[in-house]
């Protein structure tokens, strides 16, 4: 009986266990089970939070909506899961979430061993560093000596390593398993310097108890192009979440919002706007979504730059300058390749 | 010949008979089975992990590691390998639980004698002890001793000084002993001190046993083992010098530096397994009954001179099973550093180096075992303790 039971539940695991991969299995996935999946941080205000009503919101949040508005026609179909910085990856790759949202650094290795896709970078950034103002401190060039708090499982340990070793420096890293930790160890005076991505630092300077008495120092020491990430070998999941992204910025190049959509659809003899909108040209049919998919996303979610705003420019606490992070055209570096 | 043939043993039964090799056959068979089971899920992960593009092996051990660690008892730094972010990882976390030990057994076995003292007073503040900290989730108490303690200690530039030592919010720190040549003569004679007190005890034992005269063991113990280093410290000219700390830019720099990490999840460690230690003291002792507390005291034997020379001997036959199981959990517990950023190996090496270099069922594999060995390591040797004092029957 026992042996019988065993080599029953030996056989079962083998048909569980063994996958079925193809090209579209994720999306196939998501439209029946009817909601996206995204995972997101465990609380970064701008990028990913919870608002007062419960509801996540934020610049990476809102890729996870664009998604969902491209293949549902609704924005709200999301599901999130909170992940820190260390479970992230384990997450995405075991399918425990069908994409990630989650401030993540596009690097080679992460590219390439993991078993991941990048879809591209919603946000431009570059590690920095926050001091408590009493310090006296104007440059990175002085942390000599410093005790630097700092968020395990980031790319910001490496490079924060690269730099006090190229510049000849010492340090003491305090590795705190969350950011929430790390803000209290800094505010405890655990350490005389944290450090993380300068949008970060920014989330992470309203969370003071006293924002005025940080600063963030004007050095940048690396490069973080920050984008969603999804599994290997599933390409046509890989193109809904790419081209959600490059949607919302293509949507704000031509000066499509989420307020005039509606008027444009009606009203547009500009070809490059009948395409986007789904009126003529290929619509939805190369990512197997519905023609409106774009349209949908703008109506819902909003433009790129209308994102960017709302989220952690100048129409909220953060107010964080558009920077690199403004279109090829207005003199940053977000460029998406044209639908046509 | 009938009479012979039933002399004989009964002809040996058939093969599936007999009971004995049946049972070895279904025992191969079920071993067999979880092998088979076993060799399918390594191969089902290998070729799921490679099939998915995750790269697999040991070889990311041999890699630099390029990221900074608190504190090392070895010598570490950016460009030391993964594999040695293991060893330091693993260094701190026997550290912490070692201190945690030591500590938590202390504070435990005075803890629990006091629950059954006869002062109102102090079973009391006894009894409050076990409950409040028995009865308190362990991360939490780790969160409040460190979060706690640090906004009071004062910043490095006004560090509380007490002769050479400093206290601040990056740590406690000590001079550090620099041992110059001539020094081994110090610590021979110390060597030699602690030899000639244990002969002295030996000594002095057989002759309490064979004419009832006691000898005072300890203070002549004690006067050897401070009086002889010192001798040879003086002959051989003070071979020792001392590496202060001294305050530069951010902090102190040389000496010892004893992070806060260290100290609050030491203390929360012990603190909150001496609770329950405590208690398995406290039903020890109770289990010895109370006649041989009469009888010792009829023998003329002072209350301090019962207990440890009757009492407790005779509880630690119950109190040492129940104790080993109480270290395992103070180890596994500590797995709970990097809440505060301790790093010891669950932090470092499961931690840090899992997300740098992606491979998880390596490192988590490893991590694992590492606990397993540890925690089969303190059980065996308090097994070999149990049996060492357990009664024996004469």
């Amino acid at each position: 009986m026992k042996i019988k039971n065993l080599i029953a539940s030996g056989a079962l695991l083998a048909v569980g266990t063994l996958p079925v991969a193809h090209a579209g299995a994720t999306l196939d996935a998501v439209k029946s089970k009817g909601f996206v999946q995204c995972g997101v941080s465990t609380g970064l205000p701008g990028f990913s939070a919870t608002n007062d009503k419960g509801e996540w919101t934020g610049l990476d949040v809102d890729v996870c909506r664009a998604v969902a508005a491209a293949v549902f026609g609704d924005a709200s179909k999301v599901k999130y899961t909170p992940l820190t910085a260390k479970e992230r990856f384990t997450a995405l790759q075991s399918g425990e979430i069908d994409m990630l949202s989650r401030n993540t650094t596009w690097t080679l290795t992460r590219d390439t061993n993991l078993g991941l896709n990048f879809a591209g970078v919603n946000y431009y950034d570059g590690q920095g560093f926050m001091v408590h103002k009493s310090l006296g401190v104007k440059s990175a060039k002085e942390l000599d000596g410093a005790a630097i708090c700092i968020q395990a499982g980031t790319t910001t340990e490496l490079n924060l390593a690269d730099y006090f070793r190229s510049n000849g420096m010492k340090y003491e890293a305090i590795t705190y398993d969350t950011s929430d930790e790390t803000v209290k160890g800094f505010e405890a005076g655990r350490c005389d310097v944290l450090t993380s991505d300068q949008s970060q630092l920014y989330a992470l300077r309203i969370k003071l108890k006293d924002p005025k008495g940080a600063m963030v120092l004007p050095e940048v020491i690396s490069k973080e192009p920050l984008g969603p990430v999804v599994r290997n070998g599933d390409e046509d999941w890989l193109k809904v979440v790419r081209w959600s992204l490059f949607a919302m910025v293509n949507a704000e190049e031509m000066g499509v919002t989420s307020k005039n959509v509606d008027e444009v659809k009606k009203t547009t003899k500009d070809p490059g706007k009948q395409r986007l909108l789904g009126l003529s040209g290929i619509g939805g049919k190369g990512l197997k979504v519905g023609d409106d998919w774009a349209y949908s996303i703008i109506k819902q979610v909003g433009n790129y730059g209308e994102a960017f705003e709302r989220n952690v420019g100048m129409d909220s606490p953060l107010k964080i300058a558009r920077g690199l992070n403004a279109l090829w055209s207005k003199g940053g570096i977000q460029y998406a390749p044209p639908i046509r | 010949m009938s009479h012979k043939s039933n002399d004989e043993a009964p002809a040996a039964p058939s093969f599936w008979r007999d009971p004995r090799k049946r049972q070895w056959i279904f025992q191969i068979l079920v071993l067999a089975l979880v092998g088979l089971l076993f060799a399918y899920i390594f191969h089902n992960t290998l070729y799921n992990l490679e099939k998915r593009g995750i790269s697999t092996g040991f070889d990311f051990l041999n890699h630099e590691a390029g990221f900074n660690i608190l504190m090392s008892l070895i010598p570490y730094d950016e460009t030391y390998t993964y594999g040695r972010t293991f060893l330091v990882g693993l260094l701190n976390t026997l550290l912490v639980s070692a201190i945690g030990i030591v500590f938590a057994t202390l504070i435990g076995f005075l803890v629990g004698v006091a629950r059954l003292s006869s002062n109102w007073i102090i079973s009391r503040l006894a009894n409050l002890y076990i409950e409040v900290f028995r009865n308190l989730p362990l991360l939490l108490q780790i969160l409040f001793w460190y979060f706690a303690i640090l906004p009071l200690l004062p910043h490095p530039r006004q560090s509380i000084q007490i002769g050479e030592l400093f206290l601040n919010k990056r740590g406690l720190y000590l001079p550090k002993p620099i041992f110059e040549p001539g020094f081994g003569w110090v610590l021979a004679a110390l060597g030699l001190a602690i030899v000639a007190s244990i002969l002295i005890a030996r000594w002095a034992h057989r002759r309490q046993e064979a004419t009832g005269q006691p000898f005072p063991v300890f203070w002549t113990s004690l006067g050897l083992i401070v009086l002889l280093p010192w001798l040879a410290y003086g002959l051989a000219g003070f071979p020792l010098n001392w590496d202060l700390p001294e305050l530069r830019g951010f902090n102190f720099r040389g000496g010892i530096g004893v992070i806060p990490e260290l100290f609050a999840l030491a203390l929360a460690l012990s603190i909150y397994t001496a609770a329950y230690i405590a208690e398995i003291v406290r039903s020890g002792i109770q289990s010895v009954s109370h006649g041989q507390t009469e009888a010792a005291y009829a023998l003329g034997l002072k209350p301090g001179q019962t207990l440890r020379l009757v009492i407790i001997p005779q509880a630690m036959r119950v109190i040492i099973p129940q104790l080993t199981s109480q270290y395992l959990n103070l180890t596994k517990n500590s797995s709970l550093a990097p809440a505060i950023g301790y790093p010891d190996l669950v932090a470092v090496f499961a931690g840090t180096t899992l997300n740098q270099t992606g491979q998880a069922v390596e490192i988590i594999g490893m991590t694992m075992g590492v606990y397993l060995v540890i925690s089969l390591t303190i059980s065996a040797f308090m097994n070999w303790y149990n049996k060492r004092m357990a009664l024996v029957e004469r």
